[in-house]
């Protein structure tokens, strides 16, 4: 009795957790998901999920051994992530709201202040191309400054 | 014992030479290579920090200096992003600046920048810790944690840095400048990490001046060290006490 008992037990358990994990990827698959634009990028660094979740972990270390201790290492570099992920229509990571950063940020809500100084674009740009535009959506403070 | 110098002809003696001056001939060829390759192994490896055994400095030669010559300046405005503008609020790395003996009418020019002090009052007064000073003597603003509040553009005695007022499009993705920073010479540290020169030396040497010398203070060999050692060269405002990397010579 004890025996059929576990064996109960166990078959209880394993639906319980098939159940959660069902409707969990259910919601994931429906869920109205950003579109990315992942540039010319083919394979990342790290891990896609890793990189969902530490991404700003991984840069804010990089950015403080790079400018406080001259490491310019590429791996986790920012400059690197742009000239990866930006967006073959606009050449941006965060110029349209479909661009790499911009489109989950925006998706998630949270701002994002790395363009207020950082180039969104790989390359030397040391003039405004014509047609573009001059700031990143993500960029709040932008319309509060036309204000002033 | 005389007999094996006696077998040597002049012929066979003539053949040595030759075969030294071959010899010698492959050994030039091999240390051309070996030069460059000691070049290349000097540029500090990626992943290497910036050390205290290099200080960086320059030293610039006002008597070479050109009078109306904006070379140093432009070139810093293409290298850094800076779009050259000069009035009150407009971010400036580099001013030339012209001096001049009123008694005698002698006018002097110099380019004035962050003059990279050992001891930088900059960095002192920061209240975040956003002003410092790299291992390698290079003084810096970390944009990350500055909060604009200015007090190092009042602690420098060279009037150095200046505060971005207006929001910036298109840097440089070396250059990272932004609206509410301060913000000054950075020795361009982005080519300095390179191995290369700071964009005002080798404009200034490109256009044929070569008033400025860029190099390693602690290294005696350096072209920096060396000139340093025969020529009178001043810190300006010495009496401060700041030992500053950058040095004039004929002020």
């Amino acid at each position: 009795m004890a025996r059929l008992a576990n064996w109960l037990r166990l078959a209880v358990l394993a639906g319980a957790a098939a159940l959660m994990a069902a409707p969990s990827l259910e919601a994931v698959a429906g869920a109205d998901l950003p579109k990315l634009e992942r540039g010319k990028a083919e394979k990342c660094v790290e891990d896609t999920q890793f990189m969902r979740r530490n991404h700003m972990d991984l840069l804010k270390h990089h950015r403080d051994e790079t400018l406080r201790q001259g490491i310019r290492t590429t791996k986790h570099s920012l400059k690197k992530c742009v000239e990866c992920h930006a967006s073959e229509k606009t050449g941006s990571v965060a110029a349209s709201k479909d661009d790499f950063c911009a489109s989950c940020h925006s998706y998630a809500a949270v701002k994002l202040d790395c363009w207020d100084c950082h180039a969104t674009k790989p390359g030397k740009k040391p003039v405004q191309q014509a047609g573009q535009p001059a700031t990143s959506p993500l960029m709040a403070s932008t319309p509060m400054e036309g204000k002033q | 014992m005389s007999e094996p110098i006696k077998q040597d002809t002049p012929a066979a003696d003539g053949e040595r030479r030759t075969f030294l001056k071959a010899g010698a001939a492959v050994a030039g060829a091999v240390v051309a290579p070996g030069v460059l390759l000691y070049g290349v192994s000097q540029a500090r490896p990626p992943e290497e920090g910036a050390s205290s055994k290099q200080r960086w400095g320059l030293l610039i030669d006002t008597t070479k200096c050109g009078g109306g010559c904006h070379t140093c300046v432009d070139a810093c405005n293409a290298e850094n992003g800076l779009d050259g503008k000069t009035g009150p609020q407009d971010p400036q790395w580099i001013r030339k600046v012209d001096i001049k003996d009123l008694r005698t009418g002698y006018v002097q020019s110099l380019p004035m920048m962050c003059q990279h002090c050992e001891h930088p009052p900059c960095v002192d007064v920061c209240p975040t810790g956003a002003s410092m000073k790299r291992a390698d003597g290079i003084v810096l603003v970390d944009r990350h944690i500055c909060i604009g509040c200015r007090y190092c553009m009042m602690a420098c005695p060279y009037k150095a840095r200046s505060f971005v007022h207006e929001p910036l499009t298109d840097q440089n993705p070396e250059v990272p400048r932004g609206k509410g920073c301060v913000e000054s010479c950075t020795l361009c540290v982005q080519r300095v990490d390179r191995d290369e020169q700071p964009a005002c030396v080798e404009a200034c040497t490109a256009e044929g001046h070569q008033a400025m010398i860029f190099g390693d203070l602690k290294d005696p060999q350096s072209a920096i060290s060396q000139a340093l050692k025969s020529v009178d060269s001043v810190e300006v405002r010495a009496d401060l006490g700041l030992n500053t990397g950058v040095r004039y010579q004929g002020i």
